[in-house]
């Protein structure tokens, strides 16, 4: 996904001369190529995320189209008033990049876990947030980023996440989610890299004779209302996916979503239950204590739909 | 009149109408502070031949508690009519109590809370530098503003950025909030701070206009480095009742000493 990023930042950088790229300190093997070819665009500001944001909209100001890029916590969290303020306030059209979505950073434990990031960002006015559930949705993420008006936040994992989209020239847009496959009675609606986490699940429930509806809502905000009225017309059940805290991100949206409309729909979210990594662990360990193991998953959703 | 009569008698317009504006809302002290610092950035030193104009001069009041003397400022440059002003903090009008990028013509940012305006300017003066554009970027901030960690992670980021076309002020009157400054954590070292950080550093009284012109006819005081003036000031400064008194940070103008401050403002300053 990282390098599916700055391929993309890359190719915008060679077309529009506007393009910057501003990074904390992140970005070892990643991003010396755009370093070597554009070094009056790209800025290692350091390790001082309060004056990177604040310089990005400055540059914004003066007509940039800036992508601000280090680990996801720190992209948000650490200078959140600044987002708030000289971002969003000024409505500028800055891209927020967090890398390590979620438990991405396994071991190195939750000051480098962004359990929060999604939750945060959409409380604020007029952010837009993304979370691109493959390498094809993220080229797609960049290119499309440079027509918002105001600021995004982009989420992304590390490096070697599966391609989900078979074929290139997915049909892409902000703000709309991708049926990968419709269904019926059940429906799985994933972000970011719990996309092919979804896939797998969604491969599970077949093999016990489910047709499972498969969605990836990339943006998280403006969630995709239409279509998720669309799938509860199907589905009677719908599974949120996130590797995020259930408080505040994918699934609450989505739930959000079917109380306003009134949906027929059962609403179960599997996420982070509300805590930090208790222990050191890989992420797919880590996945397994929060309950976001593909076989943890189906058969939690079995045991929904045999209720019914 | 010669030149710094016309300035002092800007200064007197401006202060004037910040006594009248400041019937409702608090910050009185903290605008009439930055009065003379404005009155020689605004029609002296910074080039803004319209304020959409994309080569000028860019200004930001980081400090943004003093909203209302940028708005008496740009009202009396002539940006917008000066009867906008009795506008201010009116519901549905759009001069808030610290300001909003665009909401009128010459506000370049959104400010309000501390530590934010510098960093813009970077990122405003490295893009000039980059673009090959000559226009240089004036940062205010308050002498409390100054505690934010935000400044000083910009204050390197300007030094190593080589940014000799950002120019920061530093409002030290010596007041914040709670407190004199200097009883909550003391400035004595403002130049040596500054100068370690990279930058060129002059001191001036922020009440005489000649010697502001003076220093900002010599920036930048070390070349290649971004530049800081400390202008030392007096909060509520033009008003005697008021002169000194962190309280001018909360008080609004009480309506029967309207008149006699915009006498005593016409006499004496
Ligand atoms: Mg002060």
């Amino acid at each position: 996904m990282r390098r599916a990023f700055i391929k993309a930042v890359t190719r915008l950088a060679e077309e529009r001369e506007d393009v910057y790229l501003l990074t904390g300190d992140a970005g070892f093997t990643i991003l010396e190529d755009f370093r070597a070819r554009f070094p009056d665009r790209y800025y290692n500001i350091g390790i001082a995320e309060a004056a990177m944001v604040g310089t990005a909209a400055g540059l914004a100001l003066a007509g940039k189209q800036v992508f601000v890029y280090t680990i996801a916590p720190f992209a948000t969290m650490r200078c959140f008033e600044q987002v708030r303020v000289d971002l969003c306030y000024q409505k500028l059209p800055v891209k927020l990049v967090g890398v390590g979505q979620g438990v991405t950073y396994g071991s190195a434990g939750a000051t480098h876990h962004a359990i929060e990031d999604i939750g945060v960002m959409r409380v604020l006015p007029g952010m837009t947030v993304i979370c691109p559930g493959d390498p094809r949705e993220m080229a797609e993420t960049v290119r499309r980023s440079i027509s918002l008006e105001g600021p995004c936040y982009i989420r992304l994992g590390k490096s070697g996440e599966p391609v989900i989209h078979q074929k290139e020239g997915i049909d892409f847009s902000i703000g709309r989610g991708i049926v990968l496959e419709r269904g019926e009675r059940v429906a799985l609606i994933a972000t970011g890299n719990m996309l092919p986490e979804a896939v797998k699940t969604a491969a599970a429930l077949k093999k016990k004779g489910f047709q499972p509806e498969v969605i990836s809502m990339h943006t998280v905000k403006p969630i995709d209302a239409e279509l998720i009225e669309e799938t509860a017309g199907r589905c009677a059940l719908i599974a949120t996916l996130e590797e995020h805290n259930l408080i505040g991100g994918l699934g609450d949206a989505v739930g959000g979503v079917i109380l306003e409309k009134n949906l027929p729909a059962r609403l179960v979210k599997f996420g982070i239950p509300d805590a930090y990594a208790a222990t050191a662990g890989c992420q797919d360990y880590l996945r397994e204590c929060f309950g976001l193991g593909v076989g943890q998953m189906t058969e939690k959703l079995l045991g929904v739909l045999s209720e019914d | 009149m010669d030149s710094t009569d016309q300035l002092r008698e800007t200064s007197r317009r401006i202060r004037k109408h910040l006594v009248r504006m400041h019937r409702r809302g608090s910050h009185f002290g903290s605008a009439m502070s930055i009065a003379d610092i404005l009155t020689v950035l605004f029609f002296r030193v910074m080039n803004i031949p319209s304020p959409g104009d994309p080569d000028r001069d860019r200004f930001i009041l980081s400090k943004g508690h003093a909203a209302s003397a940028l708005y008496a400022t740009l009202a009396t440059k002539k940006f917008f009519d000066e009867s906008v002003l009795e506008r201010y903090l009116h519901d549905g009008e759009c001069l808030y109590g610290h300001p909003v990028a665009k909401s009128l013509p010459g506000v370049e940012v959104s400010s309000g809370s501390l530590g934010h305006g510098l960093a813009i300017g970077v990122g405003l003066a490295l893009a000039a530098k980059n673009d090959g554009k000559s226009y240089r970027v004036f940062v205010l901030m308050g002498d409390g503003e100054i505690q934010e960690g935000s400044v000083w992670e910009t204050a390197i980021l300007a030094d190593r950025l080589r940014l000799d076309n950002l120019i920061a002020i530093i409002d030290a009157n010596n007041l914040q909030g709670f407190d004199r400054v200097e009883n909550i954590q003391p400035i004595s070292t403002f130049r040596r701070k500054w100068e370690a950080f990279g930058w060129g550093v002059e001191e001036v009284d922020g009440h005489d206009h000649a010697a502001l012109l003076e220093a900002f006819g010599r920036v930048p005081f070390r070349p290649g480095a971004p530049s800081v003036i400390v202008a030392r000031t007096v909060k509520g400064k033009g008003v005697a009742e008021m002169e000194g008194r962190f309280e001018s940070h909360y008080l609004s103008v009480p309506a029967d000493r309207v008149e006699d401050w915009l006498r005593e403002i016409d006499e004496k300053s």
